[in-house]
């Protein structure tokens, strides 16, 4: 999947770096546990598609140490966030924010839903209600080849 | 000179697809059966062709001939055989022979089924088949030929990406190649009934197969991909929202979607021209993830190599395909009858129901992987579209659909009773939520939605296998009674039970990642780390040189509540032509759970940086897709599919055609 990347980032920074390394990790497991949140939804952004959680990349190192300082200093999730996006761009968000230009984006799953259910129930309405009884013609018809035998 | 003659064959293979895009196509139209007669000989003859093309190539990788541009760039001498075959299609050029091959493969089988399939019907399809050959042999000839010689011959080549060195390559593509392109027949059938602008029940019946083995094949491929990453990459993750990963996903999704639009069909002769649109769309989506991965628009391992000129080129295949057999649909699709009518509450409206659910999450997953390119074309503002993103939207369409399965598959035809379709449920839920409760007790921590998945996943699994039960068993009969009901059931009635349970079993091994434990330590020999009920104890590092990398493999023991469950290995590999470093994850296994340890850096003090997880049930997430696919391979051997090839069926002696049931 994400292979190259992987190789990219050792290739670009010498030997294989890790994603979360252990003297990474913060001594507040509380703060460690939304230090993980956080990561999980930043973008390393030499990377495809990858979050600084998972990357191996030196810059995702650099992330994670950054979101873990703010963190300590008192910020809450939200400030951690707001902070790297005025640093690095909306890029920087694997979530993108619900603003002008992503309601198409965010809207697209449920417009779907609706317009195709819509679309569905026209659709079947629009066919000819099945009939249960006979008309007039068919029940002569009937009769007619029941007289028969 | 092989692989002059190899090149020769595929120029050859393009003439003679023309051919059998247009003669047949005129055959049908005059209603001359000798024109239409050359669809298959022809389809024979360019599976010869390419068939030819395809061995020749391997042939050059076998003997490491260095002379091939192709083999210099992805091979090495020393490389192990298995990686030599499988490297063949480890590469651009490589691969969309490989892709080819199998569109020729399935053409090939077309033709054959000669018997089973209306003559007019056989020719429009391979002919439209034939279309997509000629594009995609023009695609290989004009900007990604393998047979490309360097002048003079290199001495040594440049190896394999070591990443792509595992047995995952030799499995991983072509099965979902086979998925991919085995669309590519449903596809041709729905352009041959607009072309022809007739459709019927005995379209579906015909078509059903095709796409139900396409789909099992892409199952099984996706699976393959997703334990491939899990166990290559080193972090535990098996599912990334990866654009590429999404390239494959969408196509299973509107699969998924035909699959059960076609059963509406054929059964009940309506949703006929829905149907057609799906096959389009569906196919469309393949050609749609062939683009995204082969053009380089999204720089990954699968794209090998990034070259504008292809990009183009395969855009356009995607512009005169998805944009011809829409035209067509829209020109031809009113023509169509509309038949067969049902209550909104039934199993035909279930699986309307079934559609839109999946066809909604299909077109989130479009959008979500279209729109940053879109956006940025448009306004150059740069966004990302990620897991989170995936999670918030994909789950919850996913999520109602789950909760209908069972009572779709409950559901009668034409008229259901949702209240006693509800009644025979009960049982099931009771039990779901009796798993919840336990589920509840035992465990501690994970997400609050966690429990509810597992419920979710139980009322999957025994949901589907109440059909059996409702449909054999009944109270105060013998139980033997009730055996003989349940194996005479028809062996698509098995297929849907099964693949819905293997949906259940997915569910399972997904919610279940919710109590995965990681640790990450610094370890020297000796010393311990633990994750779960698990602990694991370095006991050294052992320095290896193999053909064409050298490795250092730490081994460790297992120890499950103090009590030794066995040795597992864990590497750190340095390819040494590419001067490339790998990691190989060490997998201890035991039941359903795994214990996955992966090696990080060495310390200054001489450690070794550890990380090790703990995967409960994990292996239920492939397991889960396998059940799934071989739900649909049973139904393929249903006698209602077979009753299509009549005159073969009585060809056949009749020992062998006489089904267990």
């Amino acid at each position: 999947m994400r292979l190259l990347l992987a190789v990219l980032a050792m290739l670009a920074f010498g030997g294989p770096v890790y994603a979360v390394q252990p003297n990474e990790v913060m001594k507040d497991p509380v703060l460690e546990q939304r230090a993980r949140g956080i990561s999980a939804g930043l973008r390393c952004m030499v990377c495809q598609n990858q979050s600084i959680d998972d990357s191996d990349a030196q810059l995702a190192r650099d992330l994670r140490l950054l979101v873990r300082e703010r963190l300590a200093a008192g910020d809450s999730d939200q400030q951690v966030r707001d902070f790297l996006v005025q640093r690095y761009g909306e890029f920087v968000l694997l979530k993108p924010t619900f603003r002008a230009h992503t309601l198409l984006l965010w809207l697209a799953p449920l417009l779907v839903l609706v317009l195709g259910g819509i679309g569905a129930v026209v659709a079947l309405k629009r066919r000819p209600a099945a009939r249960t009884a006979l008309d007039e013609d068919e029940r002569q018809r009937l009769e007619a080849l029941l007289k028969q035998d | 000179m092989l692989v002059e003659a190899g090149h020769f064959a595929l120029a050859l293979a393009l003439g003679l697809s023309l051919i059998q895009f247009v003669v047949p196509l005129w055959g049908a139209r005059a209603n001359d059966p000798v024109l239409m007669s050359v669809a298959p000989s022809s389809a024979l003859a360019v599976l010869g062709c390419v068939g030819f093309a395809f061995l020749a190539l391997t042939f050059a990788y076998l003997t490491s001939d260095f002379s091939v541009l192709n083999v210099v760039e992805n091979s090495h001498s020393t490389k192990p055989l298995i990686y030599k075959i499988s490297g063949v299609w480890g590469n651009h050029e490589g691969s969309m022979l490989l892709w080819v091959l199998i569109l020729c493969l399935f053409g090939a089988v077309v033709a054959l089924a000669r018997n089973s399939i209306p003559m007019r019907l056989q020719a429009n399809t391979l002919a439209v088949q034939a279309a997509v050959t000629v594009a995609f042999l023009l695609f290989i000839l004009m900007t990604s030929n393998p047979f490309r010689r360097l002048i003079p011959a290199a001495a040594e080549g440049q190896d394999l990406n070591p990443l792509l060195q595992d047995p995952g390559l030799a499995i991983h593509p072509p099965l979902l190649y086979i998925g991919y392109v085995g669309f590519s027949i449903s596809f041709a059938f729905a352009c041959a009934a607009l072309i022809d602008g007739r459709i019927d029940a005995v379209w579906a019946r015909i078509v059903r197969p095709w796409t139900l083995a396409a789909w099992c094949f892409l199952t099984l491929g996706i699976a393959m991909g997703s334990y491939w990453a899990y166990y290559e990459l080193g972090w535990g993750g098996w599912w990334f929202w990866d654009p590429v990963e999404n390239a494959s996903l969408m196509p299973w999704l509107a699969g998924t979607a035909l699959l059960h639009s076609t059963v509406v069909m054929e059964k009940r002769d309506a949703l006929k021209v829905w149907t057609i649109l799906l096959a389009i769309l569906t196919f469309s989506l393949s050609l749609l993830g062939t683009f995204l991965v082969r053009s380089g628009v999204l720089t990954s391992v699968h794209s090998f190599a990034v070259d504008p000129a292809r990009g183009t080129f395969i855009l356009g295949i995607l512009m005169i395909f998805i944009g011809g057999s829409l035209a067509l649909f829209a020109w031809r699709a009113p023509l169509l009858q509309q038949g067969g009518l049902f209550a909104p509450i039934s199993r035909e409206g279930a699986l309307v129901v079934n559609n839109l659910f999946l066809a909604s999450a299909c077109a989130t997953v479009f959008i979500g992987t279209l729109y940053p390119l879109a956006l940025e074309v448009l306004t150059g503002e740069k966004i990302s579209v990620g897991a989170p993103f995936f999670n918030a939207t994909f789950l919850p369409l996913v999520l109602p659909l789950l909760l209908l399965l069972p009572f779709g598959q409950t559901l009668a035809w034409k008229r259901g009773n949702f209240l006693g379709t509800a009644q025979r449920l009960y049982t099931i839920f009771g039990l779901a939520i009796l798993a919840v409760l336990i589920t509840l007790a035992l465990t501690r921590g994970g997400p609050v939605l966690a429990p509810f998945g597992i419920g979710l996943g139980v009322y999957l699994v025994l949901g589907s296998l109440n059909e059996i039960v409702t449909r054999s068993w009944s109270r105060g009969k013998p139980l033997s009674v009730a055996w003989a009901k349940a194996t005479g059931l028809p062996r698509s009635t098995w297929g849907t039970v099964i693949a819905h349970a293997g949906v259940g079993l997915v569910v399972l091994g997904i919610s279940a990642t919710a109590w995965d434990v990681e640790s990450l330590g610094t370890l020297k020999p000796g010393e311990r780390i633990g994750a779960g009920p698990y602990e694991l104890r370095l006991e050294r590092i052992v320095p290896r040189q193999e053909a064409n990398y050298r490795e250092d493999a730490a081994l460790f023991r297992v120890f499950r509540n103090g009590q030794e469950l066995g040795t597992v290995e864990s590497m750190k590999r340095l390819y040494v032509t590419r001067g490339m470093p790998t990691t190989e994850a060490g997998i201890l296994t035991s039941g359903l759970t795994q214990i996955y340890v992966s090696l990080g850096e060495v310390q200054p003090d001489g450690a070794m940086g550890v990380r090790l997880y703990y995967k409960p049930l994990v292996l239920l997430i492939w397991i889960g897709a396998v059940v799934m696919a071989l739900g649909g391979a049973l139904s393929l051997t249903d006698r209602r599919l077979r009753i299509a090839a009549p005159s073969r069926a009585k060809a056949s002696p009749p020992v062998a055609s006489v089904p267990a049931e």
